[in-house]
């Protein structure tokens, strides 16, 4: 059973908000106690896989289930699909165009990032359909 | 070290007051946000010559306490208040990067990555 359950729409075309939504889970898990290691972590993954959402696939919508012992997000848009997972989560590797590198993203760095941030992440992707991705985060008390 | 004392380190201008009395662990220079987020370290400080709101998100998610932006660069109004909500501190410091890195660093301060 799912303690909180909260719903955000990400906009694909406002790369100034990307980031809103990560920042209100995070304000709401502070709010609720849990423990400072597992919201950065949560926050930070979160707000990696929220700037994806913006920079490669025009925005989607993230789903939080927040429990008492793991926090849940899933984040799922409509963009382009990523051909080749295993590729996308090597370390440097990124297709960022370099408007998106003059904002201060595009090093690769960000799958990688909620790889080593979360208990698990699972990638679900279709070329022209969309991608999903689900991240947990299990909370010691 | 407290936030305060980067001022006269880095004969920095204030342009957001938070809590100008906590406590600097470690800090980190860099303008890619990502290269950021990728060391959750207690890191208090970020410097940076970047000057857009994701770089006020990037300090938000990792905890961090003041960002000083080189080169006399200065935030603008949607960042300064995306960061008055977080109490974040915002400085401008007229050095530029690795001369503001070298001199916090001979001030005792270390990045929390060693090798
Ligand atoms: N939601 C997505 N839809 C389509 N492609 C994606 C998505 N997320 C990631 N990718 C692809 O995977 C690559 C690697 O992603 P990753 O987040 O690791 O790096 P980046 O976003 O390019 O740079 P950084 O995260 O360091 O700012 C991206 O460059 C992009 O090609
Ligand atoms: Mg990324």
């Amino acid at each position: 059973m799912s303690v909180i359950h909260l719903t955000y729409e990400v906009s694909g075309d406002d790369f100034t908000r990307a980031g809103e939504a990560s920042g209100l889970v995070k304000s709401k898990l502070k709010k609720l106690g849990y423990n400072k290691d597992a919201i950065r972590r949560v926050a930070i993954a979160m707000y990696e896989a929220e700037i994806n959402m913006v920079i490669h696939a025009d925005g989607g919508v993230v789903d939080v289930d927040i429990y008492p012992d793991k926090v849940e997000v899933v984040l799922a848009d409509k963009g382009p699909g990523i051909p080749d997972v295993e590729k996308a989560m090597q370390e440097g590797f990124s297709t960022a165009p370099d408007n998106v590198r003059n904002l201060g993203f595009g090093a690769g760095m960000g799958l990688p990032n909620i790889k080593k941030y979360t208990d698990e992440m699972k990638i679900d992707t279709v070329l022209g359909v969309g991608t999903t991705m689900y991240i947990t985060v299990l909370v010691k008390q | 070290m407290v936030v305060k004392d980067l001022i006269d380190i880095l004969k920095a201008k204030v342009i957001l007051e938070g809590d100008l009395d906590a406590e600097i662990k470690t800090a980190c220079g860099s303008d890619m946000m990502s290269d950021v987020l990728a060391y959750v370290k207690d890191q208090s400080v970020l410097l940076t010559g970047l000057v857009n709101p994701q770089v006020v998100r990037t300090a938000e998610m990792m905890d961090m306490l003041c960002i000083i932006f080189v080169r006399g660069k200065e935030p603008n109004a949607d960042m300064i208040n995306l960061a008055k909500s977080r109490d974040i501190t915002l400085m401008s410091t007229p050095y530029r990067m690795f001369t503001a890195c070298g001199l916090l660093y001979s001030n005792g301060l270390r990045g929390g990555c060693e090798v």
